[in-house]
């Protein structure tokens, strides 16, 4: 069992979580993640590794609710405890001293570019931060990728903060300006990290992507988180999470993704409606107990 | 018992009660209901008791069958199971799924002119009466103060740990995913293998002081070497298992609804999605399902999907009945269940709907040429006969390479070509010094049984080195 030692709502539905796991607090690398299993009913899903504390003997992990699994999980408290946490899974990011490194992160995808950033950075390499959301609400961990980038420009779609646009504009016009750039690192949402693809290929700047499929095991075991990379079939579980992005068929990816569209519907709302049904018998509860 | 009436019931054994096919294609309950212990008397009576039996030649482990039967002939149904716990520590595992017509039943002397004797039922039989009836077969040794790491608690690991357990070392078991078992509960269905089974084998296990750690990834979470250097364990067993599945490598192989068997499986058995959405992972239930290989694991994926409510299933095998790896008895079964076998057929695309997900897969029809490296005849396309099949699910039943994840981060563990662990075949001594392997991980996908016999194997050789012997030596 794996206490939550700390929560924190970054923006709306999006949540930070210290949780014990001290193995994984010592041994994880930037770019690496867990599968957690939040009850015994649940299901496996992977969550990149955001940060850790080792001396604490904990991992950070951050995550929004988009279905049943990651609500289930937003609804534990601190002290509260997570039932399976398996990691750290998958490769390290390739970290080197490669010069002028370009970050970009989309929405909760700026939680797994932020230990690439720090990890980046501390490798001595130049780094500018492209971190992006839809509205200045939904913009998380400024502050921590500010801590580490020589640059950092924000983007919001509607321009509530920062650049009125995608981060992908931002570096579009990087590179018309003949800025050089040796490396880009895309996490995000898929049209994102394919975006980003398109503006670097024209360029021949190596793009990596770290790409978060349906997944069961983690262990290379099922095959279930399969992608296409150069024509290729790789398990992001294994081979990944990182890919040279102008290798990635994101077209299949995004389609795998919604494997289970209807299903996951169904169950969130399942989930929905029980809370609706229980609430009034809570309720009811709680006042009885506060009656002297 | 007199002579006559021996010869009389030795003409054929004796049938065990299934549930109906029209039944349980609607459940996910064991379909062999087990014999009665009358039943189990009967059948045992068959037995002729050889002086030199061969039965137990056929037996990876050696199980004393002619003394276990005989326990069991004469109603001493917790004697029998003792007997069997000597030689298997997972005699109602084995007595389910182990291949017994290749094995122990097939050398059996009443097979050379009527049946042989149901060796396989009256294991379970014996196996299910003891743990029943809570008898603790076995008790633990006095303690060595030697601690022994296994890796993987599948068939090898389980073996390996209980022989180890048994002889008084102290065992942890570290298991990667959050229930242990291996292969016998992600991989192996309920109506083949119910789970309660494996959880007593395993608690069984418990009792003997064997401690398991889960979601313990050996290679990520902690090394061989930090196993050996820094947690202090004195050897290590390797039991990992062939968990890497194999593709087709054709066109559309990736496309939404084309499952590895290990992932369906994974999906259905461990985590449920059979009972979704009481249990949160989905599944695609599709109306037809194809399923491409011939071997257990197809049997088990194609009739998997018929409870799971697919109107259609096809079998899709590229060579003949003939070459079929299955078992004779899970074909029957999965005949019974209404799945249509299609021999000499290989798919060659899979063809996907806007969506991305699978609607149909194009095939060709082969036929046997020459014989190739395993002895049987290597399917040969025939031009020209292309052919598109329906289909809305495809599980991908072919195979699994050794997972690499051990071998990757274990610097001087030798393996093979094929990424297999190099490993003594009778110590399971590796490369490296205090490391042992077995199962699936040095022999590419097997039995569960040759699993079984691999882990005892070690333990014998683990047991020997702690003890200040040769683990190179054999018996």
């Amino acid at each position: 069992m794996h206490r939550i030692t700390e929560k924190r709502l970054l923006a709306p539905r999006v949540y930070l979580m210290k949780v014990e796991a001290p193995r994984i607090a010592v041994k994880r690398k930037a770019g690496q993640f867990v599968i957690l299993r939040v009850s015994e009913r649940g299901e496996r899903f992977p969550l990149t590794i955001a940060d850790s504390d080792p001396a604490a003997g904990t991992i950070t992990i951050v995550f929004q609710v988009v279905g049943k699994s990651t609500r289930d999980l937003s609804m534990l408290d601190v002290g509260d405890a997570i039932l399976d946490v398996v990691g750290p899974l998958g490769r390290p990011t390739h970290v080197e001293r490669f010069g002028r490194v370009v970050c970009i992160g989309g929405g909760v995808g700026i939680a797994p570019v932020y230990p690439i950033v720090r990890a980046m950075k501390e490798a001595g390499n130049h780094v500018t931060s492209l971190i992006s959301a839809r509205s200045r609400d939904l913009l998380i961990l400024e502050e921590e990728i500010a801590r580490y980038s020589d640059v950092l420009v924000v983007a919001t779609d509607d321009g509530s903060k920062g650049f009125k646009g995608f981060p992908t504009d931002i570096l579009r016009q990087m590179l018309e300006e003949g800025q050089k750039v040796d490396l880009v690192v895309a996490v995000g949402p898929v049209p994102l990290m394919r975006a980003a693809c398109k503006v670097t290929a024209p360029h021949r700047i190596p793009t990596v992507v770290s790409l978060n499929p349906i997944m069961v095991d983690g262990t290379g075991m099922c095959g279930g988180c399969r992608v296409t990379v150069g024509g290729q079939t790789k398990f992001v579980c294994v081979d990944g999470p990182e890919f040279d992005g102008h290798q990635v068929d994101f077209d299949l990816l995004a389609k795998r993704l919604r494997t289970y569209e209807e299903m996951e519907r169904i169950s969130l709302e399942r989930a929905s409606q029980e809370e609706c049904r229980l609430e009034p018998v809570i309720r009811a509860i709680q006042r009885e107990d506060t009656t002297p | 018992m007199s002579e006559t009436t021996k010869t009389s019931s030795r003409a054929a054994r004796v049938p065990m009660r299934e549930q109906p096919p029209e039944e349980r294609i609607r459940n996910f309950r064991e379909v062999p209901l087990g014999y009665t212990p009358d039943e189990a008397r009967a059948e045992a009576s068959r037995c002729l008791q050889c002086k030199n039996p061969p039965c137990v030649k056929g037996c990876p482990v050696e199980v004393k069958i002619p003394q276990f039967i005989r326990k069991i002939r004469e109603g001493d149904f917790i004697a029998a199971g003792r007997i069997l716990f000597e030689d298997n520590g997972l005699p109602a595992i084995c007595g389910r799924v182990c291949p017994q017509e290749t094995q122990c039943e097939k050398l059996c002397v009443l097979g050379k002119k009527s049946e042989p004797v149901a060796i396989g039922r009256l294991e379970r039989f014996a196996a299910d009466y003891t743990r029943e009836h809570g008898r603790e077969p076995l008790q633990p040794a006095k303690p060595t103060g030697k601690r022994v790491a296994v890796v993987g608690s599948g068939p090898a690991g389980l073996t390996c740990a209980a022989d180890l357990a048994r002889l008084g070392h102290e065992v942890t078991i570290f298991e990667a995913f959050h229930r242990p078992g291996g292969v016998l509960v992600y991989g192996i269905p309920e109506f083949r293998l119910p789970k309660d089974i494996v959880h007593a084998e395993v608690e069984r296990l418990k009792r003997l002081g064997v401690k398991i750690v889960l979601n313990a990834v050996i290679g990520k979470w902690a090394t061989v070497d930090e196993l050996l250097n820094e947690e202090g364990f004195d050897a290590v067993f390797i039991g990992t298992g062939a968990g890497l599945p194999v593709f087709l490598g054709i066109p559309g192989e990736n496309l939404g609804g084309v499952y590895s068997a290990n992932e369906y499986l994974t999906r259905s058995n461990l985590m449920r999605a059979y009972d979704w959405p009481n249990y949160d992972t989905p599944i695609v239930r599709g109306r037809h399902v194809a399923v491409i290989g011939g071997g257990n694991v197809a049997m088990d994926s194609a009739r998997t999907a018929r409870r799971l409510g697919a109107e259609r299933v096809y079998l899709v095998y590229r060579r003949s009945r003939q070459e079929m790896p299955a078992r004779v008895e899970e074909v029957h079964h999965a005949e019974e269940e209404g799945i249509e076998f299609m021999f000499l057929t290989n798919p060659v695309e899979f063809l996907g709907d806007e969506r991305g997900k699978v609607r149909a897969m194009r095939c060709q029809r082969m036929e046997l040429g020459e014989p190739d490296e395993s002895g049987r005849r290597r399917p040969v396309p025939i031009p020209g006969s292309e052919f598109e099949l329906e289909v809305d699910t495809v599980i991908v039943a072919i195979g699994n390479m050794p997972n690499p994840l051990i071998p990757s981060t274990t610097p001087d563990l030798e393996t093979a070509r094929k990424g297999t662990i190099i490993a003594d075949p009778e110590t399971g001594q590796t490369s490296k010094p205090r490391v042992f392997a077995g199962g699936d991980i040095v022999t590419g996908a097997a039995t569960v049984i040759e699993a079984m016999g691999a882990g005892k194997r070690a333990a014998r050789a683990i047991h020997r080195l702690l003890t200040g012997g040769d683990p190179t030596r054999t018996e």
